[in-house]
């Protein structure tokens, strides 16, 4: 699947598995909070990266060994649901969670630089959008007032004023 | 009949004053070189995302809350935008710039808020981009004035200047607008988001109780300002009075304070239901107690992180609010004057005319609330006309009230006569500020695809029963509120005298609630019985104030006042005596 990783267009095989399916032997999938938390371990030892989906209504605390993760898919299932730019703050800057963390769900053109800002680093857009178009949403603002993940310091401590 | 709001308007004839020397003295906060970029590219974004609306790329659904965040909202006929006015403050300038976009973009006409802001109701989605580019050439922008998101900031109109004051609230205003301004964890709340300061904590004219956060500035017991803060308040569907969840937070902690509710909210606040999303909802569910232990939990995380607020961040943005070459004036009592023979003058005065901080100095307020006008509006010629008067009169500022009038807040007691001749003739001088026929008042059914009823003629219908100026002074103080439906943007609940248009099988109804209360002593009004006709609740608000006018124990007791003594039995029985 074509993917935005570190802001540019990448093929990747990560698979996102439902909730309830059985996980395959091998190769990379992203499976539920609950899956992972069941044997965080065990699941190290498959064949194939495995990832973790956390749902807009869970929070990173649900998450066990959190660094054994390279990846965790923050899931927007409505675009209007902006539980997940909190949640990808609190792995970044308080769980200093520094695997990949990828947006899921509707995830749409004018969502991803308000993502990027909250530490999210890889995008599986939305079926149908426009993927190429979508990568200049980074440079819709070259200034930000906030602190966030991407840089602790609001702008009245970045620049001089 | 209010049915031909299209037309032409009535042209208030333009005058030309001579400009005071200094009013190139800044007086608001001025924008550097990085919030003009970030308005700028603004500007560009939002047009880069209507063109993918129009050619298909993005759906109407996908749209909706990216146009809404730039203030951009389907009505009933076109859409509506609003535009942020920070804290309600404008210079003379920006007033101009609103009065072109009015006649160039619009019908001839803007619209005061009860956000403070300014809305105009027939832009054509083609003409935003440029509209945009328009005003952010004078430091102006749409940003978040609807959506899910945080909304303008709110402050005392008379911020700055009453004598009441402990400290100016709009600095602190301007750094949360900076703040809030496109926060990337909190532009999908789960509802829309307003918060209010008030500098003056004896007297709350800011309405900080029914917002999702209110901010007051008090003094500790070593004499140090800080901030208090209430959460949960809200109108709406729910009306609800907030709680004070913090008696007190140094200046240096204000934001991180601010982002720890925000993040609770944004993480706990219930998505399975619009009605029950507002923050006040989230409050009573976990009661207060839990919720301020969650608060508190979450800012035990960011209270030392880089969000602290340093002193030179807050001198860098209050300088810009430093007061204007204020002269060296004798005080002056106005009461003499009031006793003149030009009744409709002395009526002013007594009104219109508020206390300043500064000997010789008052705050004047133009109501837009004439007779056929719906309240609120204001037309292009008129935005030129408040801008050559704050030119004239008041160092080149006027202030936005959120009830819908402006304020020249420096005007010279000296300049009182030749200001006032100037607003009659410009038929701006009614002296209702806070009386009756003060109105404030939603679109309603005339431009509202949510309300169930018009509100407009109701005011309208009110002005014309209340127009004997003696009579409407004889009743005093008294704040008359219009919502067309329970959404509640007219703020009915809040008002001593709400009305609540309704749907009754088909026909536009309107109830009539008594006793609410927008400051210190807060109270949500009741609703007195069964609903009216539009001519009917006119009736019954004519037999409400004459039955205070029998009960009043003298003239100094408000209709509130009178209403807490009496409760709601008299009033109902007279209005209902006919049943």
């Amino acid at each position: 699947m074509r993917v935005i990783k570190d802001r540019q267009i990448v093929d990747d095989g990560w698979e996102l598995l439902p909730a309830d399916a059985e996980i395959p032997p091998s190769g990379d999938v992203i499976i539920s909070v609950a899956a992972w938390n069941s044997d965080p371990l065990a699941h190290g030892e498959r064949a194939g990266k495995v990832g973790v989906r956390l749902q807009s209504d869970e929070l990173p605390e649900q998450i066990e060994s959190l660094d054994r993760l390279p990846l965790i898919a923050i899931e927007f299932p409505k675009f209007a649901d902006g539980r997940g730019y909190s949640n990808a703050r609190l792995l970044r800057e308080r769980f200093n969670y520094r695997g990949e963390l990828r947006a899921v769900g509707e995830v749409l053109r004018d969502q991803l630089f308000y993502m990027a800002r909250c530490g999210i680093d890889s995008f599986a857009l939305k079926p149908g959008k426009d993927i190429e178009d979508a990568l200049s949403a980074f440079e819709d603002f070259s200034v930000s007032y906030q602190a966030a993940a991407d840089d602790e310091r609001p702008l009245f401590r970045r620049v001089t004023r | 009949m209010y049915a031909s709001r299209g037309e032409p308007r009535r042209r208030t004839p333009i005058l030309k004053y001579p400009s005071l020397s200094n009013t190139q003295s800044c007086l608001m906060y001025q924008y550097d070189a990085y919030d003009q970029k970030i308005v700028e590219e603004r500007a560009r974004q939002f047009r880069g995302q209507v063109s993918r609306r129009l050619s298909g790329e993005t759906t109407e659904n996908e749209f909706k809350p990216l146009r809404l965040q730039n203030g951009l909202y389907m009505q009933l006929h076109a859409y509506m935008l609003r535009i942020a006015v920070p804290y309600g403050l404008m210079n003379s300038r920006q007033l101009r710039k609103l009065g072109h976009i009015a006649r160039t973009y619009d019908r001839g006409y803007g619209h005061l808020t009860t956000r403070q802001n300014v809305q105009f109701n027939w832009p054509t989605l083609e003409s935003i981009p440029k509209i945009l580019d328009e005003l952010a050439e004078v430091q102006m922008h749409a940003v978040q004035t609807s959506g899910n998101c945080i909304r303008n900031t709110t402050s005392d109109p008379f911020a700055g200047v009453a004598p009441d004051e402990l400290e100016d609230p709009r600095p602190y205003c301007e750094i949360i607008r900076q703040w809030s301004t496109f926060h990337p964890e909190f532009a999908y709340l789960p509802r829309k988001f307003k918060i209010a300061v008030t500098g003056t904590p004896s007297h709350d004219r800011a309405a900080i109780r029914y917002h999702d956060i209110g901010v007051r500035i008090v003094k500790n017991a070593a004499g140090e300002h800080g901030f208090e803060i209430w959460a949960g308040g809200g109108l709406g569907r729910t009306p609800v009075i907030g709680k004070p969840i913090r008696a007190f937070i140094e200046y240096e902690h204000l934001l991180s304070y601010l982002e720890a509710i925000l993040r609770v909210y944004n993480l706990h606040g219930r998505r399975d239901n619009k009605y029950k999303a507002r923050i006040k909802i989230l409050v009573n569910e976990m009661t207060p107690a839990k919720f301020t232990a969650a608060v508190e939990a979450e800012w035990l995380h960011l209270k030392d992180s880089a969000l602290e607020l340093t002193r030179a961040e807050i001198e860098r943005i209050a300088k810009d609010f430093a007061p204007p070459a204020y002269e060296t004036l004798e005080p002056v009592d106005l009461v003499g004057a009031e006793l003149g023979k030009d009744r409709d003058y002395a009526r002013w005065l007594k009104q219109n005319v508020q206390p300043h901080k500064v000997p010789g100095y008052k705050a004047v307020v133009l109501t837009f609330k004439e007779k056929e006008n719906p309240p609120g509006d204001v037309s292009d010629t008129q935005f030129d006309a408040v801008a050559d008067l704050a030119d004239a009169f008041s160092f080149g500022h006027a202030v936005v009230t959120h009830t819908q009038n402006l304020v020249l807040r420096d005007v010279k007691v000296s300049d009182l006569p030749a200001l006032y001749r100037r607003l009659v003739e410009l038929d701006m001088a009614t002296a209702n500020y806070s009386l009756l026929t003060d109105i404030i008042c939603c679109p309603g059914l005339d431009y509202c695809a949510l309300a169930n009823a018009r509100a407009i003629p109701v005011a309208l219908e009110l002005n014309k029963r209340f127009d004997d100026m003696d009579y409407l002074h004889d009743i005093g103080p008294c704040s008359v509120k219009i919502s067309g439906c329970i959404n509640a943007c007219g703020h009915h609940h809040i008002a001593n005298i709400g009305i609540l248009g309704i749907n009754k099988q088909g026909e536009e109804a309107y109830q009539l609630t008594l006793g609410g209360h927008d400051s210190d002593s807060a109270s949500i009004g009741r609703i007195l019985g069964p609903a009216f006709d539009e001519a009917g609740v006119v009736d019954a608000v004519a037999t409400v104030i004459e039955v205070y006018l029998a009960a009043r124990s003298s003239e100094d007791e408000t209709f509130l006042e009178c209403y807490r003594r009496l409760g709601e039995k008299p009033f109902k029985e007279a209005v209902y005596a006919g049943d």
